[in-house]
């Protein structure tokens, strides 16, 4: 197991180096300078131009630009935004914490729910279960999400009054952040109803952003169980007797997930992906946000650390999703 | 961030105070987040609106409702004979607010002025990098750095500021949310502490409301400062809840989440009037949308020719369905609602016949053109793209052929102003500062047709120009409405711009509140609202 954690990290570190070149040469390749975007309709003058651009160190050759961002990153130094001037760091680890709890929140939704609906679309197949079940992901995984927010928004916040409209807690309640995550921040608070009002707020953003991986676990997990029922020792263990609901808890479940841990792996860049959007509608203080606002404005070393920030997450994810196939299955782990 | 959160504790347990005395708190669900709090660096609406407008002052004040100025900070002013020196007599007994790190041993008096000052325009002043890589580009861009010779502290309450050369719209720009008044000894104390960049975290001013917290991108609280020199607000707290989407800011106003909120889509207009728990303020807004020909380029070099396009496009169309009405068509380069605007003026009526007789006297057949369509939206432009299309087909009907191109926005805004452009390019502009100047000196100057300028028509005109350097110079209000009036004829001769319209603004607020004053500069401020019981 540690040889196989070691040669899993070692992979990480071409991977890291890779993604540093990726997030630094995309902003780049984009058009459109961030000195005159700062100054907008009114324009620059080209002697304010080049003094800018010395100051924010883009007059250097690129490459130049690029071991100097290395070099920093070596000390730890994610660079300012050029937008608020902070660190990027700082601004990172501030809405870190509100896409870690949505995300989390709605990948929990989605395998809670899409493995238990896949394994029944398998097992009823043909069904009239399986057919809706399939048919509404297929929905789900087409369904525009902006739109999708806004429909639920205004069906269960404004028709319904059910759930707030946006934001992570009411405005009432205030209480220092000390984790960043308003569950538990929340309960720390001690405030009546604190805890309610930050659930409830969790809900619709969750719903929403769930939406694309549920409808993807659940094919996935339909698919991968009826693959597996086929199999030959399925059908042994069901010839020796064995009750159905151990096999296919057992025997078929257990391999079954093995493509389904993948799918649920490869769920966190779709979850970034549709982050952005869900954050923007539900005004969630998160990075999915930050980094869209930060692309529209050219802010460089936010984009680029903020993509290498979260390239590196999705990094470790993975690496615990294959540490997760070894603990399904011994064979991986041998080899 | 540790001090963040006592600050928070502090408040929590204040606001749990307040809250059995019944406190009244405002929601104001705005559309971005600020870029901090210091707000000479920065030049957005959404951070003055956070920043400038609540938390500082400055020594001129635009009346509110207005872009009249009035004293603020200073009390009075002299200005010299020959317009470049300025005595400001400074208000007395002006408190600073005061936080759980700092509270003030004095009042407001000149070292806060100069200090305003001279962090921003001396390079070598120990606080003009306080924060690496900061900027002041407001101050640069208003040409402060050539106009500021000197800002001397006379005694404690009178500062003497001396300029290259009058300049009538001084009084006007130091009345923005860049020349906000910050307080010396609050950067003293940050110093000392070695926390220079508070001064941009957490900002301590003589506005009516004191600053408390910011949680990134999601919420900003205010609390009323009680010791205000002017009227003291009306309502005890204020929140900022910051609502990126409009229908989603809609939603949260109608949920009864916020009690105002800016910019609503055009397409919600008709709800929002509708709903008997909402109301909706509107006025003209201090903006132009133009389309820009290159007056370098044959034919648009011909004043004939321009005209003859200009009457070919029909602007109330554009209106109609861009606008969707919510715009008045516009015959001048500034808005009706600016003194000096000249309603004399006759604007190029729509009439296509004549528009092509027209071309075709001048010699100009098979005209083919690019219109540039912006890729954003502006409160000036709410769709570019369609706007272009509606020029497009009134085109053809006089015989031009229109192609619409398009850039992202950082290269449209670049590639509009490199010399010899193909085609004509759809933009427009907000007002800073309410003085006609900021509009026709900014974009239709021969100073600014140069390299780095705003006048994407590369139109030269002497006469026009001398017009406006006479203005600027002049401080009688009088005699430059006149000078301005004559400019605006030329303009209309001479039409470099297809001008477009002067949309109208929208401010939703539940129906409970009240006071709410609509600036013509587009600010967001609340000491006059209030919540009706």
């Amino acid at each position: 197991m540690v040889r196989f954690l070691l040669s899993k990290l070692l992979y990480l570190v071409p991977t890291f180096l890779g993604i540093t070149i990726v997030a630094f040469g995309f902003v780049r390749i984009l058009p459109g300078d961030p000195v005159l975007l700062m100054a907008g309709e009114r324009g620059v003058s080209p002697e304010r131009h080049a003094e800018l651009s010395a100051q924010l160190g883009f007059d250097k050759p690129v490459v130049m630009q690029y071991f100097d961002f290395l070099g920093r990153l070596l000390h730890g130094d994610f660079g300012n935004s050029l937008v608020t001037k902070k660190p990027v760091l700082t601004e990172f680890l501030a809405l870190f914490p509100a896409t870690v709890e949505l995300g989390l929140c709605a990948i929990l939704i989605a395998t809670l729910i899409g493995v238990p609906v896949g394994v029944l679309a398998a097992i009823k197949r043909g069904s009239w279960f399986d057919q809706v079940s399939m048919t509404s992901a297929l929905v789900g995984f087409s369904m525009p999400i902006f739109w999708w927010g806004l429909l639920l928004i205004i069906l269960f916040s404004g028709v319904l009054g059910w759930t707030p409209v946006s934001g992570r807690i009411s405005l009432m309640y205030y209480f220092p952040e000390s984790t960043g995550f308003m569950l538990i921040d929340s309960l720390m608070s001690g405030q009546e109803g604190a805890f309610r009002s930050a659930v409830s707020h969790l809900i619709l953003p969750s719903i929403v952003l769930a939406t694309v991986p549920l409808a993807v676990i659940a094919r996935q997990t339909r698919s991968a169980m009826l693959e597996v029922m086929g199999e030959d020792y399925v059908r042994t263990a069901r010839a020796k007797g064995m009750p159905r609901r151990r096999v296919i808890g057992v025997h078929a479940l257990r391999n079954a997930m093995i493509p389904v841990v993948t799918t649920i792996g490869l769920q966190i860049g779709v979850l970034m992906a549709g982050a952005i959007l869900t954050e923007t509608i539900f005004s969630w203080p998160g990075i999915g946000k930050w980094m869209i606002d930060s692309i529209s404005r050219r802010d460089y070393p936010v984009v680029q650390s903020g993509l290498l920030l979260i390239a590196g997450l999705v990094m470790v994810v993975n690496l615990l999703v294959d540490l997760t196939y070894g603990l399904i299955n011994p064979r991986i782990r041998a080899s | 961030m540790k001090y963040l959160s006592h600050a928070l504790l502090a408040v929590s347990a204040l606001a749990l105070t307040t809250a059995v005395a019944e406190a009244k708190t405002f929601v104001y669900c705005s559309e971005a987040s600020p870029e901090g709090f210091d707000p000479s660096p920065y030049t957005a609406g959404t951070t003055f609106d956070a920043s400038a407008h609540p938390v500082y002052n400055r020594l001129t004040e635009f009346k509110k409702g207005t872009t009249e100025v009035e004293p603020g900070l200073a009390e009075s002013w002299d200005v010299s004979e020959d317009g470049t020196v300025y005595t400001f007599k400074l208000r007395q007994g002006v408190k600073f607010h005061s936080n759980d790190r700092f509270t003030p041993t004095r009042d407001f008096n000149a070292d806060d002025v100069v200090f305003s000052f001279q962090r921003q325009g001396d390079a070598s002043h120990p606080w003009h990098q306080y924060i690496p890589g900061i900027t002041y580009e407001y101050y640069t861009s208003m040409d402060m750095p050539n106009l500021v010779k000197s800002v001397e502290k006379v005694d404690d309450y009178t500062v003497k500021i001396t300029l290259t050369h009058p300049e009538a719209p001084f009084l006007a720009n130091i009345a923005m949310p860049f020349m906000s008044i910050v307080s010396k000894e609050y950067a003293d104390a940050l110093d000392a502490a070695g926390a220079k960049e508070d001064l941009n975290n957490a900002p301590i001013g003589t506005g009516p409301f004191r600053f408390v917290a910011y949680q990134k991108d999601a919420v900003i609280r205010y609390q009323k400062n009680a010791d205000y020199w002017g009227t003291a607000p009306l309502i005890d707290d204020l929140i900022f809840a910051i609502t990126p989407d409009a229908s989603v800011r809609l939603q949260k106003l109608k949920a009864g989440e916020c009690h105002l909120m800016p910019y609503p889509s055009p397409a919600d207009l008709e709800s929002i009037k509708a709903d008997s728990t909402l109301k909706l303020d509107q006025q003209p807004g201090l903006n132009v949308g133009y389309l820009a020909y290159n007056t370098t380029v044959a034919p648009f070099d011909n004043p004939k020719v321009r005209k003859a396009l200009n009457m070919a496009v029909n602007k109330q169309a554009i209106i109609d369905a861009v606008f969707q009405g919510a715009a008045e068509p516009a015959k001048n380069p500034i808005p009706p609602t600016m003194w000096s605007y000249n309603d004399a003026v006759q604007d190029d009526a729509y009439d296509p016949e004549a528009a092509k007789a027209m071309l075709e006297a001048e010699g100009v057949t098979n005209l083919s053109m690019n219109i540039w369509a912006m890729p954003v939206q502006r409160p000036y432009m709410p769709n570019a793209r369609r706007t272009a299309e509606l020029m497009q087909e009134d085109l053809s009907k006089v015989g031009v052929n229109a192609q619409i191109v398009s850039y992202e926005w950082g290269e449209y805004l670049q590639k509009s102003m490199e010399p010899g452009r193909d085609g004509a390019v759809i933009l427009g502009w907000t007002g800073d500062n309410g003085d006609p100047d900021n509009f026709l000196s900014v974009l239709l100057s021969c100073d600014a047709a140069k390299e780095g300028g705003a006048n994407r028509a590369f139109w030269c005109n002497e006469e026009f120009s001398d017009l406006l350097q006479q203005a600027k110079v002049t401080s009688d209000q009088a005699e430059r409405t006149k000078l301005y009036e004559q400019a605006q004829v030329i303009f209309k001769d001479q039409a470099p711009w297809l001008t477009i319209a002067h949309s109208t603004q929208y401010v939703p607020m539940r129906a409970d509140v009240t006071g709410f004053v609509m600036s013509p500069l587009g600010d967001f401020t609340f000491e006059t609202v209030d919540l009706a019981e």
